[in-house]
């Protein structure tokens, strides 16, 4: 058994020790977390040896929950606080949640994202999400035997910035510190791509049991490429199910179902049709609460017939995807599968016929994701040498515009962009003396802004007062490599920033986030005051170590007065880094910052010259 | 502040080496890119995002044919957005008319054959258009260039109409 090298909580490591980093599938239907360990990829299992852990959290009356299996068992028995397949609900409003009066729950159509009822309290699904990433961060700390340094999560490619937000705040509730939000398909081709080091256009297939992406890449030496991605953020095998869980009550004449029975027959939905992938028939049989029996049988043909129309859904956006690469069917060299519901013979063949090609399916189509996380991760963490490792370049899979006169959509940014990405727009005032300015940004492709996902309105205030028309405002739209947006403007002719107040569609603003925080922390009887003064602490080493092996490396591009500064700065940090002001602390972690900014571009520019012009250091 | 060509150590013209573009933004954004500053300070966090915007911009502008040969014609001072305000040649006005119709007929028609047709139509036209400008370009005639290029603008933004009617196209 090797051994694993143990870092102090807090410590910086020398640069040869293993940091900790995971990588995290959160399914719809599973999750998993897996990392790299010896240079190989595992996903990590829990205390039965399994891998996948069922995303199901069920609430209890004293408040505390169930995760994975034990609320799996519950289903059948309290369904109303059992919650099946949270991930549809992430970012999303009650009307674009689909056969919701199918579903169980006590909806809350709260404005921009859904809450849920529950026996414990009112919920939501960022919330029910982070009580699924906390148990796959402890049993991933327990199985590595020290705490992560931060987590790789995975999103659907097509999941919009509302759904990512949302996926990051959950993660942020957990305690995970997300080293990237990395797109499914994405991290299937890292899984698939080192294996077996081939150059070519991929595309990847991703079947999952809520949601439908198609990427198409572009891999080369060291380079993954996504040049276009598509989907359907609402497709997936829960669908499948859905059809077969409707098609049994229209076959059985039954009237409608209370919500056990409901639960019930959608379980045994579930598992026909996957008995069916490798079965002819099946049979259904089961007893519902008023005492009727259930007895259907259903052939592979049959599901076939009715759920085809669901398959040519996914083909649709594939078509779309290729289009938007400017490539055919002819261009691409292979295809991967991902995702449990690729196990269905229908959906295979579907795929093979459109890309003329058998499908890469080799590696377990429900741990691939997982398994390209942890590899991303492990990079990012810092375990690889430079030149060991390779350069991810991801897009946008939604345009990003703002809405204008009469309730049109003029696109900022397009669809497929390399993220990270910006935009600026000059805007001026209508009004003389105005100060405030409001834009509103939705994401889409349509036409009309009530077609698009309104992502947040946001409000420029402290513009200077000038006659109308006359102040001049830049307003920035940035989406980074996690593919979230955020706006930053700028009044051109007096130089003052705008502020910028986010009113997020979705309904969680920081502050909101922050107070969930908090609300977690008080339950779980942690000191707010010592985690802050040690999340400082450890951030204000960091910042100390990184600006020191700079200085080390490149402080002959600094003058030396402005060295002084810098050296004085870095004084400063490490003085107040052992005492306990976590706020004077940060106040001097963040003069650090802005006072080694110019100094950062330089070392950039630098680098970037000598990168192109391919000679070494210590050649010049 | 640098121009794109200057980026990629690349020479600044309109013929370029694809491969060397392709290389050189590889190169760049493997020193720049956000993901190799997960743990710097916010100081660098902020400059390599704004270094990769950049580069994906300057890669974007240049790997199009289209947007390089309006991007040379803006380096060397020829203003394209007051150019769009004077005329355009008659017959190419005659030219989108007949297409517009056509585009429209096509898209309520949901007439799948026409709408390929205008789309093949519409490459033709374009491949046309940037062998001009190409050679207008390498002569450094960067006035007449520009009309064209403004020409090919209109052909770019109807070819983008004609995907997205295609793309509404049920399947």
């Amino acid at each position: 058994m090797a051994l694993l090298q143990i870092a102090e909580p807090g410590m910086s490591t020398a640069p040869h020790q293993h940091r900790l980093a995971v990588g995290i599938d959160l399914g719809t239907t599973n999750s998993l977390v897996a990392t790299v360990r010896n240079s190989i990829p595992e996903v990590l299992t829990d205390e039965e040896g399994r891998s996948l852990m069922p995303s199901v959290v069920h609430y209890l009356k004293n408040g505390n929950a169930q995760i994975g299996y034990k609320a799996q068992a519950a289903q059948n028995t309290d369904p109303k606080n059992t919650i099946v397949s949270v991930k549809r609900f992430m970012g999303r409003g009650l009307k674009d949640i689909a056969y919701a009066e199918n579903l169980p729950y006590d909806f809350l159509d709260t404005p921009g994202m859904v809450q849920l009822k529950t026996v414990a309290g009112i919920k939501s699904p960022v919330e029910i999400s982070a009580e699924i990433l906390a148990t796959l961060r402890q049993q991933a700390e327990d199985a590595l035997g020290d705490e992560l340094i931060g987590a790789v999560i995975t999103v659907p490619a097509y999941f919009d910035d509302a759904q990512r937000q949302a996926t990051k705040d959950a993660a942020k509730l957990a305690g995970l510190n997300v080293l990237r939000l990395l797109n499914e398909p994405t991290a299937a081709a890292i899984a698939y791509g080192l294996d077996s080091a081939s150059e070519g256009i991929y595309a990847v297939y991703d079947l999952g049991g809520g949601t439908f992406d198609v990427s198409i890449l572009k891999l080369t030496k060291g380079v993954f490429e996504v040049l276009s991605t598509g989907g359907d953020s609402a497709l997936g095998g829960d669908d499948f199910d859905h059809r077969l869980f409707c098609w049994i009550i229209e076959q059985s004449n039954l009237a409608p179902l209370c919500d056990i029975d409901t639960s019930i027959l959608m379980v045994k939905s579930r598992e026909a049709k996957e008995l069916l992938s490798s079965k002819a028939e099946t049979h259904i049989d089961a007893v519902l609460t008023s005492g009727e029996e259930v007895h259907v049988t259903v052939t592979a043909a049959d599901f076939t017939k009715i759920t085809q129309h669901l398959v040519t859904k996914t083909i649709t956006p594939t078509k779309k995807a290729l289009r938007d690469a400017e490539l055919t069917v002819d261009d691409v060299d292979g295809v991967v599968m991902v995702g449990g519901a690729t196990r269905m013979p229908h959906i295979r063949k579907a795929v093979a016929d459109f890309f003329q090609a058998t499908p890469l399916a080799n590696i377990d189509p429900d741990k691939v994701v997982a398994l390209g996380a942890a590899i991303q991760a492990n990079l990012l963490a810092g375990n690889r040498a430079a030149g060991d490792d390779w350069l991810l370049l991801d897009v946008i899979p939604l345009s990003l515009g703002i809405e204008t006169m009469g309730g049109l959509v003029e696109k900022v940014i397009p669809r497929n962009s390399t993220i990270p990405c910006a935009r600026a727009q000059e805007f001026t005032t209508f009004k003389d003396g105005q100060t405030a300015l409001a834009v509103h940004i939705v994401q889409g492709e349509r036409e009309l802004v009530t077609d698009c996902r309104s992502l947040a309105k946001f409000e420029l205030r402290g513009i200077p007062p000038m006659a109308a028309g006359a102040a001049r405002i830049r307003v920035t739209y940035q989406v980074d490599a996690d593919g979230l947006l955020s706006v930053s403007a700028r009044e051109l002719r007096s130089g003052v920033e705008a502020s910028i107040e986010v009113k997020p569609s979705y309904g969680l603003a920081d502050d909101q986030v922050a107070q969930m925080l908090q609300d977690s922390f008080k339950s779980a009887d942690i000191d707010m005051a010592s985690r802050a003064l040690r999340e400082e602490q450890v951030e204000a080493e960091r910042i100390v170590l990184a600006t020191e092996s700079a200085m080390d490396a490149d402080a002959s591009l600094l003058s030396d007065d402005e060295r002084k500064d810098v050296f004085a700065l870095l004084e400063n940090v490490k003085h107040l880094g052992s005492g306990t002001d976590h706020v004077a602390i940060k106040a001097a972690v963040d003069a650090l910052a802005h006072g080694t900014e110019e100094f950062a571009a330089r070392r950039m520019d630098r680098s970037v010259r000598i990168a192109l012009s391919g000679k070494k250091l210590d050649e010049i | 502040m640098q121009n794109h060509f200057d980026l990629f150590h690349l020479p600044q013209r309109f013929t370029i080496d694809a491969s060397a573009l392709d290389s050189a933004y590889h190169s760049v954004q493997n020193q720049v890119h956000p993901d190799k500053f997960v743990h710097a300070s916010d100081a660098e966090k902020r400059v390599a995002m704004q270094w990769a915007t950049r580069a994906n911009e300057a890669y974007k502008t240049l790997k199009s044919p289209f947007k390089r040969a309006a991007y040379l014609c803006e380096l060397n001072g020829v203003d394209l957005q007051t150019e769009l305000n004077t005329a355009m040649p008659v017959e190419f006005l005659m030219q989108q008319m007949e297409w517009r119709e056509a585009l429209d007929d096509a898209r309520s028609q949901k007439n799948r054959t026409e709408l390929e047709a205008l789309d093949d139509a519409i490459r033709s036209a374009r491949k046309l258009a940037l062998a001009e400008i190409a050679q207008l370009l390498d002569t450094d005639d960067f006035t007449q260039a520009a009309g064209l290029v403004r020409q090919l603008m209109f052909l770019e933004k109807f070819a983008n109409e004609v995907s997205n009617a295609l793309d509404a196209l049920p399947d």
